[in-house]
């Protein structure tokens, strides 16, 4: 992209909360999405020539969405200012906008929440800082709405847990509404219902690249490990994020899913219809299309007849998957709508539905299922990043946690050199990879760089310590921001990678020649 | 004056009560369409309740967030929560045994609470990005709180106000027989803050205290995968 050259902040020996710099950030902003990529999702094609229409249609929807969301109406009113969040963004760490605080960025909308619905911002706006909804603070929305990643690290420090992201949504849902979408994100929920996925790959070309994929593996290990498209009456329905199909470093994971599904002897199958695991929609806050995303899988899955559904290594879909999908679509238990009632009986209740890879290759080390070359990993010595949407948004296995541990138990059943990085930046204090929530385009890219600082000190300090040169990760998103931002930083793209990466160099797959 | 605080009293205990009520009835009514715990959460109703409780003694998000958010957001609470017990004693007669007990903690917990607030107004304008968050309310609210504890603190200890006759005064409010309330600059200035604090309690950010419990993030438990959350107007989406 043109313009000037970004640079990353400089590493910090004792990492403290920056001084702020108002307004340092205001400069950043992404493509606006166009009258036909908004067209394609309903909402209208751009602002109206007439603020006052603007105005009015998001007023009425911010007084809807109080009316549908607890989580909204409680949190525009619970906030203490106590300031406990106030140094927990790495966006606000890598820039110092004071504006990239949760409490501040929240306040953008509190502020318009207060004036429109509340007897004190309606009588006295300067005292409880209240202001009108005009052009200009709608373009703040945009701008600092698209500067945060929804991570949710400012919800786990909060004393009554208000959750940025849930704000971010709406406002962005608001923005939306008034014809105000972002560009791609928009542009690739489009995508998703028009081809099937979020990068736009056809079937065919799905089919092609796995065939090819499927030569590879056979070229490096002789064995014919499958990587099917649409089979009928396989066991498993994989559904993964579309760039492990062809992405860097993300292909090596999904060719770690293919050799544990052949190692275990389990029949599976991707599905060109729900060739993606991703929902975008979560990021715009938009129910109707998140669940209109979700649905695919359950038709797919209906359709294909499987037993079990299965999600790759992408944070932001294993959240709307274990969490959202039998909301939305019926995949889970506890559904009585027509398909969801044929979807149980097909589903085979012996397994959770849905499973996320990692649940399903740690049952099968469990089991004894799986065997490993450890030595194979001897060249990496491998620390893990836990993605914000796993960590902090959904779980696996069966007690609260195992999100944490199932990884990395699977990283030390495949590897020798393990080293995780410092207490207070994994597990639910993990810093964001900086790119998630739909904040990985171009234009983004200095917030974006700026955003990976205190991830990137964290994993300084173990590659200083340890030596570690490999970082795994389970989440597309972290693996794309990664593979862009760690240069700037003085590391190489090669270190970035999938847990199923280190599981594929290590697994035997049984009939090697 | 007796009966200006009478009436002013009647009125702030009615807003108050009305409109925490509304507010209530207005989170509990509205739905919680998602499942939106932030994890590590529990996966069971009684863990829950017992996060719920952590969350709300011992302020444990906050804990992991600042200490020293937490160290004088804790002293100003607890303070407050034991200031409150030792002022039962102008409500009941017999003054109820525990509340007899706490009377010796309750009157030094309005230090505790004077400095907690001190700690925390000095925050607003020491610290550069709590000075940035900080609105006019936000010191209003901190004055009020203070304005209370400084002038409760002043009759206990320095200027003593006519305690049978304020006791008297408050449980003949409780029967509708307005009595004298005593002449003192001091307990006026009290009383008059804390009916304003009634007032205000209901369409401010004290709404923090019924808030945290509709909560959410804090209330769910994590088990999506076993129970389904449909909301009404989503299960609306479900006929098309």
């Amino acid at each position: 992209m043109a313009g000037p050259e970004i640079k990353a902040p400089a590493f910090r020996e004792f990492p403290t909360v920056p001084k702020i710099q108002p307004d340092s950030m205001a400069h950043l902003k992404c493509y606006v999405a166009s009258e036909k990529i908004q067209g394609e999702l309903g909402f209208p094609g751009k602002l109206a020539d007439n603020w006052q229409e603007t105005h009015d249609a998001v007023i009425k929807r911010m007084g809807e969405l109080l009316e549908k969301y607890r989580s909204l109406r409680v949190f525009m009113d619970a906030c203490v200012h106590c300031g406990s969040c106030t140094d927990k963004c790495h966006f606000f760490i890598g820039t110092g906008d004071p504006k990239n605080m949760p409490v501040a960025r929240q306040e953008l909308l509190r502020s318009v929440y207060r004036r429109y619905f509340t007897p004190a911002g309606k009588m006295f706006p300067a005292l409880v800082g209240a202001r009108d909804l005009t052009r200009e603070v709608l373009d703040e929305w945009y701008n600092y709405f698209w500067q945060c990643t929804e991570c949710r690290r400012c919800s786990v420090f909060c004393p009554y847990g208000i959750d940025t992201a849930e704000v971010t949504m709406a406002a962005r849902e608001l923005l939306d509404i008034a014809g105000y979408g972002q560009k791609y994100s928009n542009e690739i929920i489009g995508k998703v219902h028009r081809v099937g996925n979020n990068l736009g790959l056809p079937g065919p070309a799905l089919i092609d690249t796995l065939t090819g994929l499927e030569e590879d593996v056979k070229d490096d290990t002789g064995c014919d490990v499958r990587y099917p498209v649409d089979e009928k009456g396989a066991e498993v329905l994989l559904v993964t994020p579309s760039a492990d199909f062809f992405a860097e470093p993300h292909i090596d994971s999904t060719i770690g899913y293919g050799k544990v599904f052949h190692a275990a002897g389990i029949s599976w199958t991707f599905s060109s219809k729900a060739s993606e695991a991703g929902n975008f929609g979560l990021f715009i806050g938009n129910y109707e299309q998140m669940r209109k995303i979700a649905l695919r899988v359950r038709e797919a899955a209906l359709e294909l007849g499987v037993k079990r559904i299965v999600v790759g290594e992408c944070g932001h879909a294993w959240r709307a998957a274990y969490a959202f999908w039998n909301t939305l679509t019926g995949i889970g238990a506890g559904a009585n709508d027509p398909f969801a009632v044929e979807l149980q009986k097909q589903l085979d209740p012996r397994y959770k539905q849905p499973s996320h890879i990692c649940e399903v290759t740690w049952d099968l080390i469990q089991q004894g299922r799986l065997k490993f070359d450890k030595e194979a990993n001897d060249h990496r010595i491998i620390t893990f990043h836990d993605s914000c949407n796993v960590a902090r948004g959904s779980r696996m296995g069966d007690y609260p946690g195992g999100q944490f541990d199932i990884p990395r138990n699977i990283i030390r059943a495949v590897a020798n050199k393990f080293v995780d990085m410092a207490p207070e930046t994994i597990g639910e204090k993990t810093f964001c990879c900086g790119g998630g929530g739909g904040v990985l385009n171009d234009e983004l890219i200095e917030l974006r760089v700026k955003g990976a600082l205190p991830r990137m000190e964290a994993l300084k300090r173990v590659v200083d310590d340890h030596g570690v040169n490999f970082m795994a990760l389970i989440c597309a998103i972290c693996k794309a921001q990664f593979t862009k931002v760690v240069p700037y930083y003085g590391f190489k793209s090669g270190m970035i990678g999938g847990v199923h990466q280190l599981v594929s160099t290590a697994i035997k797959l049984g009939n090697e020649q | 004056m007796s009966l200006f605080f009478a009436i002013l009293f009647y009125a702030a205990s009615a807003i108050l009560v009305a409109g925490l009520a509304a507010k209530i009835v207005g989170f509990a009514r509205t739905p919680a369409p998602l499942n939106i715990p932030t994890t590590p959460a529990p996966t069971t109703p009684a863990g829950v309740v017992f996060r719920m409780f952590r969350e709300v003694v011992f302020f444990e998000s906050l804990f992991k967030g600042n200490l020293w958010i937490w160290a004088m957001g804790a002293m100003f609470h607890f303070g407050l929560a034991l200031v409150l017990v030792r002022h039962l004693r102008y409500f009941t007669e017999p003054v109820w045994t525990w509340v007899a007990i706490a009377q010796p903690f309750g009157m030094y917990a309005g230090f505790l609470m004077a400095a907690g607030l001190a700690g925390l107004w000095a925050r607003r304008f020491l610290v550069e990005r709590i000075r940035y968050i900080s609105t006019a309310s936000d010191h209003l609210m901190l004055a009020l709180l203070l304005v209370i504890a400084l002038t409760g603190l002043g009759m206990k200890f320095l200027m003593h106000t006519d305690i049978v006759a304020v006791k008297a005064f408050f449980l003949g409010l409780m029967r509708f027989d307005i009595q004298s309330l005593p002449v003192h600059v001091g307990l006026y200035i009290h009383l008059f803050c804390v009916a304003a604090l009634m007032i205000v309690f209901p369409f401010s950010k004290l709404l923090h205290a019924p808030g945290v419990f509709f909560s959410p993030t804090r209330n769910q438990a994590d088990n999506p995968r076993e129970v389904r959350h449909l909301a009404p107007w989503a299960a609306q989406l479900e006929k098309n």
